[in-house]
């Protein structure tokens, strides 16, 4: 195989992977925040943790659209696939989406009539957050491709495991979310969060542990990958700093501090999603389409490749820019409305 | 997958794009305009400037919001339903959709929050660049998301093999014979649309004697637009035609409803046409003027629908509905911007009763027109989903009817649910108007307690 075509799908699933990473963070501590939203009946309380994502939202929520739009674009093969053979919670993921997206303006607008709209921001978030983990879970297990086309049934996806892989990312991005409110919010919202946070971090932990045997038992070739040496000494960081990350947070949660639990639970995530993808590589739709098989023509993926070069860089940039002018804490009675 | 999926895979695209497309349309215009006002405000230090800005921004909060959640939605059907779509057209498609999440959608989704939120974050020079920039992403999305659109329809810069299309030059691609046309017309369309909103929103308050000073901002600035795009829409539209004359003739003959090539076509005023027997019931029609618009001779010759094959033609009848439709409110628009203007120029603008009283009721032709012109060019376009390349039937996911029917039930539902309760709010937000700003601390004031100050503004107007 010639270099180019060899190094181009392995860059753009770097930067595929990257999108799913950076979404999953962004979006999850938002999604998780409307996970969070039962616990949390006091109006007061709702409207400072929906302020405290209200400026970000839209754009978290982009790189949801780059990483389907990247899939797409690169890999349009493994994009048709994954889309019409997860078809069912892809959709209701996006129906939760679409409610848990116009309450942020609808909430204030419907206001004092507003309960509807506390509703559909927690149970958007909560369908939307399952449905990601079914989406994860349907693809670790595998998709069936016949002659380059889905070959699978509607409901492949009902099975203990993506059910099991939904709760997880539940619980995951309530995590994220508690540890978010411990960092952005002060009194007696952060103090619950602070509480919250230590039970969602223990389940988290057992959730990482139960995956962890799970999908080598269930699936060989993850056996393969980290339970044969050398495999076994290379890969030995990962699960190390996983435990090293589970501390931090432990530790700043019991310890007072503020910004610490949420960039370690961030840590935890991506460890947890390096896992992921170490077990899966070179698969783009395991078991039976690789990077190579399902990649565009090079021409296209260069010319795209082009503006996400130049683009990428600039989009953290202002994406920093605007979580530096809404940093600090948030109070009760802030916002535009 | 059987016909019977197909065909529901398309309603729901369809379904699901009409609603999407109105969202957009308004904010394409609706950041320029906020961003004039800002601008405007900026330069000359006048208050209600400012606070028709804040007015006009929390409306386009709300606009923006479902057309994020439904444009989501739209990124994910082509994999979800169309995945056949993905694998042929892909390479050429894909990076013009890529395209457009890298320079526009992070542009206007991240700028979006200090726009919102930044009143007091940032200083006025950079909220108002925030503003501007949220202006160039709906327009440099538009530009892309029209480019993609444009290859479907015309085709160009790329070859097929093994029934794959590739690209071969990017230029060509993206710059695709019917993309100017389209573009300019969109882009026009969706500036007239949100013009006709904001004239109707200085009316109704004019009408009924509210913000004098912000209704005559907004009847002036809305009007001023409406007068001089209309004659430029209707331009660009003609020319448009000729253009689709030239690439997709099969589409033209249905929008006239045309048979017989053979002859002059008359300008059919209404008929009911009839596939089975291939020529027009009930036809009312002026001899020879369709042959006069798009040949600009009288006894010129275009294709009529007899010379493609039956399998080759466009359905006829809503192709040729919807573009009667989208003419006559573009001719009743020409009427709102002419009328207005000669009364403008009299001065006697702000005190025509009837006048004020009627366009207060022309917020909808905007978004009417322009999903009755997509209507003309997608149907149109049919059957091939990219012309030439790809026939619609032949596009779909391998997906299985009880589930794309459950996912049809679904979008009506909630897209009801949602978009109704959204203009709703939308209408709420301009019955409330734009003195809530009026009421708000001065700029620089660090935090901000005015959520509980309009909170109860908001309830007492709950009460009565």
């Amino acid at each position: 195989m010639e270099a180019i075509a060899f190094w181009l799908p392995v860059v753009w699933a770097a930067i595929i992977g990257i999108a799913v990473a950076m979404y999953v963070i962004l979006d999850g501590f938002d999604l998780g925040l409307g996970i969070l939203f039962p616990f949390t009946p006091e109006e007061e309380r709702r409207d400072v943790m929906m302020n405290s994502v209200a400026p970000f939202w839209d754009g978290n929520e982009t790189w949801l659209v780059l990483g389907g739009g990247g899939l797409f674009v690169a890999f349009p093969l493994a994009y048709g696939v994954i889309m019409s053979g997860l078809y069912l919670p892809i959709i209701i993921m996006l129906l939760g989406l679409i409610f848990r997206g116009v309450a942020f303006e609808f909430r204030w607008t419907a206001k004092p009539h507003h309960k509807l709209w506390d509703d559909a921001f927690a149970y958007g978030s909560i369908v939307a957050a399952f449905m990601q983990g079914v989406v994860l879970g349907g693809f670790l297990q595998g998709i069936n491709v016949e002659n380059r086309q889905f070959a699978g049934g509607a409901l492949d996806w009902f099975a203990p495991f993506p059910l099991f892989t939904g709760l997880a990312l539940l619980i995951g991005y309530a995590l994220l979310a508690a540890t978010w409110l411990v960092m952005k919010t002060e009194g007696e919202l952060a103090d619950n969060a602070r509480g919250w946070a230590q039970y969602l971090l223990l389940a988290v932990l057992v959730i990482m542990v139960m995956i962890s045997m799970w999908t080598p038992l269930a699936f060989e070739r993850i056996a393969e990958r980290w339970f044969t040496w050398p495999n076994l000494l290379y890969l030995s960081p990962v699960p190390l700093l996983t435990a090293a990350a589970a501390f931090a947070c432990w530790y700043g949660l019991t310890h007072g501090r503020e910004v610490l639990p949420f960039v370690s639970a961030v840590a935890l995530f991506l460890l947890g999603f390096l896992g992921l993808a170490i077990s899966n590589v070179p698969y783009l739709v395991p078991p039976s389409l690789t990077f190579w098989d399902a990649a565009a023509v090079p021409e296209s993926q260069i010319f795209m490749l082009v503006g996400v070069l130049l683009m990428l860089p600039l989009i953290l940039g202002y994406t920093v820019f605007v979580y530096w002018t809404f940093r600090g804490k948030v109070r009760e009675g802030e916002g535009y409305h | 997958m059987d016909f019977d999926a197909v065909l529901l895979a398309r309603i729901q695209f369809a379904f699901t794009i009409s609603f999407h497309i109105i969202f957009p349309s308004f904010t394409i215009g609706l950041a320029a305009f906020i961003a004039t006002l800002l601008i405007r405000w900026r330069l000359t230090g006048r208050d209600h400037l400012h606070r028709l800005a804040r007015f006009w921004t929390k409306i386009f909060a709300v606009s923006f919001a479902m057309g994020v959640v439904s444009g989501i939605v739209m990124s994910y059907e082509f994999g979800t339903n169309w995945s056949n779509f993905s694998v042929v057209v892909g390479n050429v498609i894909g990076p013009l959709l890529g395209y457009e999440v890298l320079t526009a959608f992070f542009l206007e989704a991240t700028f979006l929050g200090i726009m919102l939120f930044g009143w007091q974050r940032v200083p006025p020079n950079i909220h108002v660049l925030a503003a501007v920039l949220v202006a160039l992403g709906t327009s440099l999305s538009a530009f892309w998301i029209l480019s993609a659109n444009s290859w479907m329809q015309t085709p160009a810069g790329h070859e097929v093999r093994d029934g794959i299309a590739y690209p071969v030059d990017w230029i060509a691609v993206i710059f695709n014979p019917s993309f100017p046309y389209r573009f300019a017309h969109m882009f026009t369309a969706a500036y007239l649309t949100t013009s006709l909103v904001v004239l109707a929103v200085g009316a109704r308050y004019l009408v009924k004697g509210r913000f004098p000073e912000e209704a005559k901002t907004m009847l002036r600035m809305g009007l001023g637009m409406v007068a001089v795009l209309t004659p430029l829409q209707i331009f660009i539209g003609d020319q448009h035609g000729l253009n689709t004359l030239k690439y997709q003739p099969a589409k033209v003959a249905a929008i006239e409803s045309h048979w017989d090539g053979s002859k002059p076509a008359p300008l059919v005023l209404f008929a009911i046409p009839n596939s089975a027997e291939e020529r027009n019931d009930f036809e009312i029609a002026i001899p020879n003027v369709a042959s006069l618009i798009l040949t600009h001779e009288t006894d010129g010759l275009f294709q009529g629908l007899k010379q493609f094959a039956p399998e080759d033609r466009p359905p006829v009848f809503p192709v040729f509905l919807a573009f009667r439709l989208m003419v006559g409110l573009g001719l009743v628009m020409l009427a709102i911007g002419v009328v207005g203007a000669w009364l403008w120029f009299r001065g006697r603008l702000f005190e025509t009763k009837w006048y004020l009283e009627a366009v207060q009721y022309a917020w909808p032709l905007g978004f009417i027109a322009i999903l009755a012109g997509w209507y003309v060019t997608e149907i149109g376009r049919q059957p091939w989903i990219a012309t030439g390349v790809l026939r619609t039937a032949d596009a779909a996911s391998p997906v299985a009817f009880g589930a794309v029917l459950f996912g049809l039930v679904l979008f009506v539902l909630v897209y009801g649910v949602v978009f109704s309760m959204g203009i709703y709010y939308i209408n709420r937000l301009i019955e409330y108007g734009p003195k809530g700003a009026a009421a708000e601390p001065p700029e620089g004031v660090p935090s901000r307690p005015l959520g509980a100050a309009d909170r109860a503004a908001r309830g007492a107007i709950e009460g009565t």
